[in-house]
């Protein structure tokens, strides 16, 4: 393997700063990386893509001085991703998590987990390192067994040490490390047949574990990746038009040419240039500016949005095919709700550096998706694998919002141009303006009740968020749900927290506000009415009960509103209650308090779990009370912290987050549901406070 | 056109080469390697990128070089003494107040410069001094007990 110039660190402190072979040996413990060759151990990773069925050694690796490296493809933005896989791995290898160093997100090192998002870390990637784990346990224990002459059920395992009561003999891991047999043994496939721990006996799962490297946040020490840096390295910028569908007709880059130090690129529609400061790439790039000519396209503004989405849903847009039911039955409702595009704006912008080394192409990127952007790179330079590699240092947020190689292809296309390393830097306004969006959505909703106030017709049409959330999980026997697409969205999009199931369970849950209120019924007691699903009624029940819902709901206060939502999404259940105050023009909306109450199954860190869930509730109150973006002429009107407004402390509601632990379910995800109950419960609030429903986003544009 | 520029950065004296108008932001990162202030805007709304300039918080990101020249510059990275951490910092800790860490240090900075220039804000004023700093993971709650505790720790220094 060669390993000159790649960095590593088992902490989550990937530094850019060059590494040799023999360092490289020494971080992943001598005991086992020497005998698996490099060739090798790519090969591993390969087979080993997507959750089993490679070798222990790709996943697992014993060092001589008892430390353990454990290798995945996930990669850690803030979600807790960290700590969750080192307990996983420590709760079956029966260590300390403090004795597991993990390597995150690292095309060639570590194996491909997939994409860190979906909320499929903790259904597919925890499982997948457990089994690595076991399986690697189940060989240490066979290796003492064989040694010893006895049965390997005798031998019990605990803190790294391997012991035989009867006979009094131990050994332990770091002793085992250096055994030839090990490697060999360390090859075999991790099988499907490997006993994974039961949640009764969990000792380090459910346990809160802080994330590891925590002290390096507060030092200022780790290196995200904006603060890489290589030796000799030029800081990039591109040339972005002044708007979408704009075409460049001519540029002139002699004056930015002129400048010392810059490299410049044009190469058909790209223009960049690199400097040895962020300063003089800044000059060289208002140089051209000044020189260039655009002609601009028509492009729709935020104000044509939805009817814009409405007119090129492709397909056309589904009719309601009960509709001579709904003439007959007792009650029947219609509306549309219209969800317009927020953005991600994770503190840390995009970034990425890049370095072409006879290694072939080498980025340090923030992304969700490190084997997906080695796909994306290798396909703009044409090149194999084994020449493109992305490591991923733990970085500033993704929220969905950073699936895509854009910077890191800047910074190669740059990079290869100026011979020496280039680091892209998004500016918020750039991220803000060509990063993709959460989708704009526009949503038909019907139903149907009967003299009960029970649901007996349903039909649903969703254009442009998305399938995530579309299916009603209450009993509606008759059913009609589409997921449309926009044949020309007019901005990027991409996912986000939780998918379309944000825009999805909005539309839904107020709907069922209204729908209560044709049925003469409380918002609760009508959900309920029509809710088997015993795990989303429980979230619901309990919500409801720790809120004081049914006295609450009965009170009546000029400017004060309780309202709840409720939904599943990815398996897992969550509720809300909320309190707001406002005045009749919305304005002066503010939310005072939110009871979640959330069910992922059994929990594996209780104080990360509760950290996603305060986050998505914040989060979540960012779209229902200010955040839609706003252009015109294909130009963005509100690029900036300034004029888009996130969540910030004014907004803070008082939080009663409540989390049911269901050890006996298996564990799903836990970072995206809680977001989406926020926004519908929000919005049912307003009604109660002041009489006015709710029919888009955010609520001071209604 | 460059000229010399002299400060105190974290108790050390350094001259740097510069254009005047630069972001401190930007020669704290670019040329002293200084990478904990980070960048979150450029603009003055976000906090991400706070130092303090002789006590007073300030964002690197609009402050030309040249406006600090003589001046003392503190950053994360000078917070702590002698491999310790500040009390700040092991507040942020105890509160495990970041998810991804990226507002830490300004929020951090922020809350340091109220000890350091002997400002006890009560608990519920600390809200609004930290309005203009923006974190997206929702680490709020955390950072708003980080700051609690460390205030109610610290003594009220003497001027
Ligand atoms: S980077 Fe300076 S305030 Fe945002
Ligand atoms: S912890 Fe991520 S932005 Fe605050």
């Amino acid at each position: 393997m060669k390993t000159n110039a790649t960095p590593l660190s088992p902490t989550g402190q990937h530094s850019a700063e060059g590494l040799t072979r023999r360092r490289f040996v020494q971080v992943l413990g001598a005991g086992l990386l020497v005998s698996v060759t490099g060739p090798a151990l790519a090969q591993n990773r390969r087979r080993s893509s997507r959750g089993g069925g490679g070798p222990i050694a790709a996943r697992i690796h014993l060092g001589a001085d008892g430390r353990i490296t454990v290798l995945t493809g996930k990669i850690e933005a803030g979600q807790g991703a960290r700590a969750e896989i080192t307990q996983a791995a420590a709760e079956e290898l029966r260590v300390a998590p403090e004795a597991i160093d993990l390597i995150m997100g690292d095309t060639r090192l570590t194996p491909d987990d997939g994409i860190t998002a979906g909320s499929r870390t903790t259904p597919s990637t925890l499982p997948a390192v457990r089994r690595g784990a076991a399986a690697a346990r189940e060989v240490l224990v066979e290796m003492a067994a064989r040694e010893w002459g006895v049965d390997p059920p005798a031998i019990e395992v605990a803190d790294g040490r391997l012991k035989h009561a009867a006979s009094g003999r131990s050994v332990t891991y770091a002793e085992l490390a250096g055994r030839p047999s090990l490697a060999k043994a360390f090859q075999r496939p991790v099988g499907d047949g490997v006993t994974l721990t039961p949640v009764k006996s969990w000792r380090v799962m459910g346990q809160n574990f802080p994330r590891p490297n925590a002290r390096a946040l507060v030092t200022g020490e780790h290196r995200f990746p904006f603060d890489q840096v290589r030796p000799g390295m030029l800081y990039g910028k591109v040339l972005r038009p002044p708007a979408y569908r704009a075409r460049l007709v001519s540029v002139d880059l002699a004056p930015a040419r002129a400048i010392e130090g810059v490299v410049v690129v044009w190469d058909g529609d790209f223009v960049g240039v690199a400097a040895p400061t962020t300063h003089q790439a800044r000059k060289a790039l208002a140089a051209i500016e000044a020189t260039a000519r655009w002609e601009i396209l028509p492009h729709p503004s935020s104000r044509e949005l939805f009817e814009h989405l409405r007119t090129t849903a492709r397909g056309g847009v589904p009719s309601n095919p009960f509709a001579g039911e709904f003439a007959q039955a007792a009650q029947s409702l219609e509306r549309t709700y219209h969800v317009p595009y927020v953005q991600h704006a994770p503190m840390e912008p995009r970034a990425a550096l890049a370095e072409w080394s006879d290694d072939g192409l080498t980025v340090w990127m923030g992304t969700q998706n490190p084997f997906g952007c080695q796909r994306e790179l290798r396909r703009v330079f044409d090149l194999p694998a084994d020449r493109v590699r992305v490591v991923v240092p733990d970085f500033g947020g993704g929220f969905g919002g950073k699936h895509t190689a854009e910077a890191a292809i800047e910074a190669a296309r740059l990079a290869q141009a100026a011979g020496r390393p280039v680091i892209r830097q998004w500016t918020r306004e750039e991220e803000f303006t060509w990063a993709y969006f959460r989708p704009a959505a526009v949503i038909d909703v019907a139903g149907a009740l009967d003299a009960q106030g029970r649901l007996t017709h349903w039909h649903f049409v969703s254009i442009n968020p998305g399938g995530a959330g579309l299916a009603t999980p209450y009993r509606a026997p008759q059913r009609h749900e589409r997921a449309v697409a926009s044949q020309d969205p007019p901005l990027r999009q991409g996912s986000y927290r939780a998918l379309g199931a944000t825009a999805n369970n909005f539309a839904r849950e107020c709907f069922m506000d209204e729908l209560a209120a044709l049925a003469g019924m409380d918002p609760l007691a009508f959900r309920l009415a029509n809710l088997e699903e015993p795990r989303l009624r429980a979230v619901l029940i309990e919500a409801a009960r720790r809120f004081g819902w049914e006295e609450k709901a009965r009170r009546r206060e000029p400017g004060v509103g309780v309202g709840l939502a409720c939904g599943t999404e990815k398996g897992s259940f969550v509720a809300a209650c909320v309190e707001i105050e406002t005045d009749p023009s919305l304005r002066q909306l503010r939310v005072r308090r939110v009871c979640e109450v959330f069910e992922c199954g059994a929990v594996v860190n209780p104080d990360n779990l509760r950290a996603q869930i305060q986050g998505a509730i914040i989060m979540g109150l960012g779209p229902v009370l200010r955040e839609a973006m706003r252009f015109a002429g294909g130009r963005m009107g509100n690029a900036s912290f300034e004029r888009y407004r996130v969540p910030r402390f004014s907004d803070l509601p008082e939080l009663d987050i409540h989390v049911l632990d269901r050890r006996d379910l298996p564990s799903v995800g836990g970072g995206e549901t809680p977001i989406i109950a926020v926004a519908p419960a929000v919005a049912n609030a307003v009604y109660h406070a002041v009489g006015r429903r709710i029919h888009a986003l955010p609520v001071s544009a209604a | 056109m460059k000229t010399s520029v002299r400060l105190v950065v974290n108790g050390r004296q350094v001259t740097v080469e510069t254009e005047p108008d630069r972001p401190l932001l930007e020669v704290l990162r670019e040329d002293l390697g200084l990478t904990g202030t980070k960048y979150g805007c450029g603009e003055g709304s976000c906090g991400a990128c706070t130092v303090l300039v002789d006590d007073r918080s300030t964002h690197a990101c609009l402050t030309p070089v040249a406006d600090v020249a003589g001046k003392s510059v503190l950053t994360i990275e000078g917070l702590g003494a002698d491999g310790r951490l500040h009390p700040v910092q092991e507040a942020f800790l105890a509160a495990r107040a970041h998810q991804c860490g990226y507002c830490t240090p300004g929020m951090i900075m922020e809350i340091a410069g109220w000890l350091r220039r002997g400002e006890r804000p009560r608990p519920e004023e600390i809200p609004a001094r930290l309005e203009g700093h923006l974190c997206r993971c929702g680490s709020h709650y955390r950072i708003l007990e980080a700051a609690r505790r460390v205030l109610a720790s610290q003594p009220v220094r003497q001027p």
